[in-house]
């Protein structure tokens, strides 16, 4: 059973977005686990974060601008997988720098760290040759989006080839920004269903814990970033402690969720 | 020469490459949009109709087509080759970018698109999008990077008297390129009603081909004006390039005279060494805006801030078949100094009595340089892509002049 597959079976999961290199990331990524996320997105910063809102690319800044390097992130990652065998970690990020020295060697990284997926937001299905395969033959999941315009003809595109989970994007629109109405988001979740037996994960726009319970009643597993993030960014090198406690609310707004 | 293509005009492939540039790199909530923008611009290359209204404008409106001029006086003072200009600077609007804006928003509202949105740098792109938004009466709003809103205020002003928002961008650098991030984020959250005219022959295809398509009229011209006055094609053809929309424009339909070698003018800013503009020379090909091509960046792939006095210039990458053509050969890359783009700008007002735009004035700097090796029957044509009117504050603060 892979690590993804464990994480999904326990119900609902909590998956928590942070910056790799934004704050005391190795302490961070302790207290996500601590406060009970089942799986962690740990975010390569870019210098051009065009689908990220304002909290992100700040994030996405004040990494770089501590001098973050994708060596570091491996690192980091690596580390953490030493200390936490069982949870999924997902590298979330941008094209140029997972490719920049060529697919291959990107998905050895990820392989060699103990990353279990990647998520490219802008490499969309028609792009795959540029990092897809490279990731699957090191038994890396590609982790794919589908979002309000993926139509009924688009999906059969989008879900070819992916694996680990589907990330549905909630809003179309760009990372912490407005909540989409539950209605729709459980509407889009009973679609994608329909078209595929892999978790399906809703994000962007999800702050809160009532909102993250809400959607954790009708998805596998609910996303949130922006809102840790700028967490991060009010107590920087002491963000651990208030991550674990927001991480702690979430969880149990989610796993609740399970019994609801 | 034998893995060379029999045309060098065929591409993009289906999916969008150039060789190995180009491509969709777009996120997936804009990827149903792009290819409905495809499907659509399918149909409309095939409308006579929307052929027949784009050149009506261009005629009519932009005032095309634009002269071809020997310049006597520069060609005396550089001594060499006969240097003529496509006049583009003498389009409404003051540069070439009015011939794209005038053909995507024609595809707009073809698509049913009811609101407008564009990035612009030196603020021609801006302007033009404002135009054309005014002209069929959509709502504008220009993504426009905080350090240009500054140093291109004359323009500024041009697009609100336009009607258009103005939203100085302050993130990353403060320039064009995060202004086409602010862009693509508007973009992808109002996918539904907007349309997004791309400045350049950059981003996430089809706009590559259909910009090249929509300036190639600058070519066209070009090649038929110059059969008529001289008899003949000429030897070179010179552009500047940021993005590269006024020189592939010029360049493609040249592309498969043999005879016509063509050379883009990158901006090398303070130097190559120092801070530059010039993806081509000091970049390597990466994934930024939709499409991979030649990038300024690190070895992680972070992106460069470019630096070059001209604002339009001022971009980390370049379109991706500018990319493909100086892998592939067909076209030599070069590229001019901020103090050399300044000099010919200097050189053009006083030899030819024409105030160009600092984009084009790298052109002419390369003219100058190449122009008294080539024999006096030579025939260079650059393309004056755009007038200096907006740039004379810039101009005069770097020659420590007080306007």
């Amino acid at each position: 059973m892979s690590r993804f597959d464990a994480a999904f079976a326990r119900g609902p999961a909590l998956v928590t977005f942070v910056t790799a290199g934004d704050g005391p990331t190795s302490a961070i990524l302790d207290a996500l686990v601590e406060g009970g996320t089942d799986v962690i997105e740990l975010g390569m910063p870019f210098t051009d974060p065009m689908a990220d809102g304002p909290a992100i690319q700040a994030g996405n800044l004040r990494s770089l601008g501590a001098g973050t390097k994708t060596a570091d992130i491996f690192h980091i990652a690596a580390d953490f997988r030493a200390r936490h065998p069982e949870v999924p970690v997902v590298l979330m990020g941008y094209a140029n720098p997972m490719t920049t020295r060529g697919p291959a060697w990107f998905a050895n990284e990820c392989q060699k760290a103990g990353v279990d997926g990647a998520i490219c937001v802008d490499l969309p299905p028609e792009e795959d040759p540029d990092l897809g395969p490279q990731l699957r033959a090191a038994g890396v999941s590609l982790i794919r989006l589908a979002t309000p315009t993926s139509d009924a003809a688009r999906l059969p595109t989008i879900l070819k080839d992916t694996s680990g989970f589907l990330y549905y994007v909630a809003v179309a629109g760009i990372t912490g920004k407005q909540q989409a109405a539950l209605g729709s988001i459980e509407e889009a979740v009973a679609r994608l269903k329909a078209a595929t037996d892999i978790p399906i994960v809703v994000g962007f726009g999800v702050r809160t814990p009532e909102q993250a319970g809400a959607i954790a009643k009708v998805a596998d597993g609910v996303v949130v970033g922006s809102a840790l993030v700028e967490l991060v960014a009010e107590h920087g090198a002491n963000a651990a402690g208030p991550i674990r406690d927001y991480t702690r609310a979430l969880a149990d707004a989610v796993h609740s969720a399970r019994n609801g | 020469m034998n893995d060379l293509p029999n045309s060098f005009r065929t591409l993009p492939d289906e999916r969008g490459h150039f060789g190995q540039f180009g491509g969709r790199y777009v996120a997936e909530t804009l990827m149903p949009l792009v290819l409905e923008l495809e499907a659509e611009y399918r149909r409309a290359k095939l409308d006579p109709a929307f052929q027949a209204e784009f050149d009506d404008l261009l005629e009519h409106y932009v005032g095309r087509p634009s002269p071809l001029y020997f310049a006597p006086r520069l060609t005396e003072e550089l001594g060499g080759a006969q240097v003529w200009f496509k006049r583009d600077e003498l389009n409404h609007t003051g540069a070439h970018k009015i011939n794209n804006c005038v053909g995507q928003i024609l595809l707009a509202i073809r698509m049913g698109k009811t609101r407008i949105i564009a990035e612009t740098g030196a603020g021609q792109h801006g302007v033009a999008t404002a135009t054309v938004a005014a002209r069929f009466g959509l709502p504008c709003v220009i993504y426009m990077g905080a350090k240009d809103v500054e140093r291109q205020a004359p323009n500024v002003f041009r697009m609100k008297l336009l009607g258009a928002e103005v939203i100085p961008v302050t993130s990353g650098a403060n320039t064009l390129k995060d202004a086409m991030n602010e862009a693509l984020r508007d973009w992808v959250a109002n996918v539904h009603d907007t349309f997004y005219i791309i400045g350049t022959a950059a981003g996430p295809h089809p706009y590559p081909e259909l910009v090249r398509d929509f300036q190639s009229v600058i070519g066209r011209e070009a090649r038929e004006q110059m059969l008529k006055r001289t008899g003949r094609l000429p030897d070179l053809l010179v552009a500047a390039i940021g993005g590269g929309s006024n020189a592939i424009g010029l360049f493609h339909p040249f592309l498969d005279d043999p005879g016509v070698k063509m050379l883009g003018v990158e901006a090398a800013g303070h130097g190559l060494d120092k801070e530059h503009a010039a993806s081509l020379a000091g970049g390597r090909p990466g994934i930024l805006h939709g499409n991979k091509t030649y990038l300024l960046q690190d070895e992680d792939g972070q992106i460069a801030e470019a630096h070059s006095i001209s604002a339009g210039l001022d971009y980390p990458g370049i379109g991706p078949e500018h990319s493909w053509l100086k892998e592939i050969g067909r076209v030599d890359y070069t590229s001019v100094t901020d103090v050399e783009a300044l000099s010919a700008f200097q050189l053009l007002c006083r030899t030819e009595g024409i105030i160009p735009a600092l984009e084009p004035a790298h052109a002419i700097a390369a003219v100058a340089k190449i122009a008294p090796t080539m024999s006096k029957d030579a025939i260079i044509c650059a393309n004056l892509c755009g007038r200096g009117d907006k740039d004379i504050f810039t101009v005069a603060e770097a020659l420590g002049a007080q306007i």
